[in-house]
């Protein structure tokens, strides 16, 4: 197909797109008037009946639990592809030879090992202050989860390679991914067994406003972001040996 | 629309167009994480805390990190 070809199929196509663009614009409803009769009823309902002041946390974890439970998933089966795509063997030739190139690759600025020595207890203490508070406040398992695996990268940015993957052991991430993932799951058919619904909060509402708020909640949440923060170091781990040992074909 | 919300809403397509007008991934990169933080303002400046710090860790941590592992292991050469 020649130029002037592409650039007529491109023009019929950028009409077409512009004309359902515009279609849909002008029917949406006006700015500031959300019309989700869901939402409004949870933001009412939420706090009274589930004494968490952070509703899209109760959404998520309770109102949407089983929602979350699918991402979850989707999040596990990701970072277990790019495991099997990526891990090399742990007593192979090409692991040795990541550890020797890492330690020729590893920080030597005073200043950046200095400021992320600072960094990095800051940043985790954040991580775990977003998970802990996340049925109070904003933020919850998944948010907190990524900020405790940036935390940790932050050892790779201002030492290197050799100190981070000896702060996260592929055994502890592998394990701590998983239990994460089936503390969930088991949180949702616990319940079940014991002839309440799916998810049940089987510790009630607590305290409204205080970390006692939530009930179950609280332990989805916890569940949730151990398997966010494995997860995050786990695709971390992976990428960051692909980028110290590029040139070594990761499956033999 | 108060000025706050219009100024973070011009912030985020001026963002997301340079992302789109850069070429080189290094740069592109760098700007995406760029972006993703003023679309973290603007999460915020429409009282959505915690979209915004979901964005915040996604675009500004984990998206970045993956993105420039990969673009270092192509430019080394890859699987050659």
């Amino acid at each position: 197909m020649n130029r002037r070809a592409r650039i007529a199929v491109f023009a019929v196509a950028a009409a077409g797109l512009a004309a359902l663009l515009v279609a849909s614009v002008v029917d949406l409803p006006a700015f500031g008037h959300y019309q989700g009769a869901y939402g409004n009823q949870l933001n009412r309902e939420a706090v009274a009946e589930r004494h968490t002041t952070n509703v899209v946390t109760a959404t998520v974890f309770d109102y949407r639990g089983f929602d979350t439970l699918g991402e979850e998933f989707i999040l596990f089966a990701a970072v277990v592809g790019v495991t099997l795509l990526l891990r090399r063997h742990k007593d192979s030739e090409d692991h040795q030879e990541v550890l020797r190139k890492a330690d020729d690759d590893r920080v030597r600025s005073d200043a950046i090992r200095i400021v992320g020595l600072l960094a990095m207890p800051a940043l985790f203490l954040l991580g775990l202050w977003l998970v802990a508070f996340g049925l109070v406040t904003p933020g919850g398992g998944f948010q907190g989860g990524v900020l405790l695996a940036g935390s940790l990268f932050v050892v790779f940015l201002a030492a290197g390679f050799r100190p981070y993957a000896h702060l996260t052991p592929a055994h502890w991430a592998d394990s701590a991914e998983g239990s994460g993932a089936a503390a969930f799951t088991l949180l949702g058919l616990g319940p079940l067994l014991a002839g309440a619904a799916y998810l049940h909060n089987f510790l009630g509402s607590g305290v409204r406003g205080t970390l006692e708020s939530g009930g179950s909640m609280t332990l989805l949440n916890w569940a949730t972001a151990v398997e966010v923060t494995a997860a995050m170091v786990l695709l971390f781990s992976e990428f960051l040996e692909s980028y110290v040992l590029p040139s070594v074909r990761p499956l033999q | 629309m108060i000025p706050l919300q219009l100024a973070a809403l011009l912030m985020v397509g001026l963002a997301g167009t340079t992302v789109v007008l850069m070429r080189d991934p290094l740069r592109m990169t760098i700007l995406n994480a760029v972006y993703a933080l003023t679309l973290t303002i603007l999460f915020l400046v429409f009282q959505a805390p915690d979209v915004a710090l979901s964005m915040l860790v996604v675009g500004g941590i984990a998206y970045p990190i993956v993105l420039l592992a990969a673009i270092a292991r192509v430019r080394s050469g890859g699987d050659e």
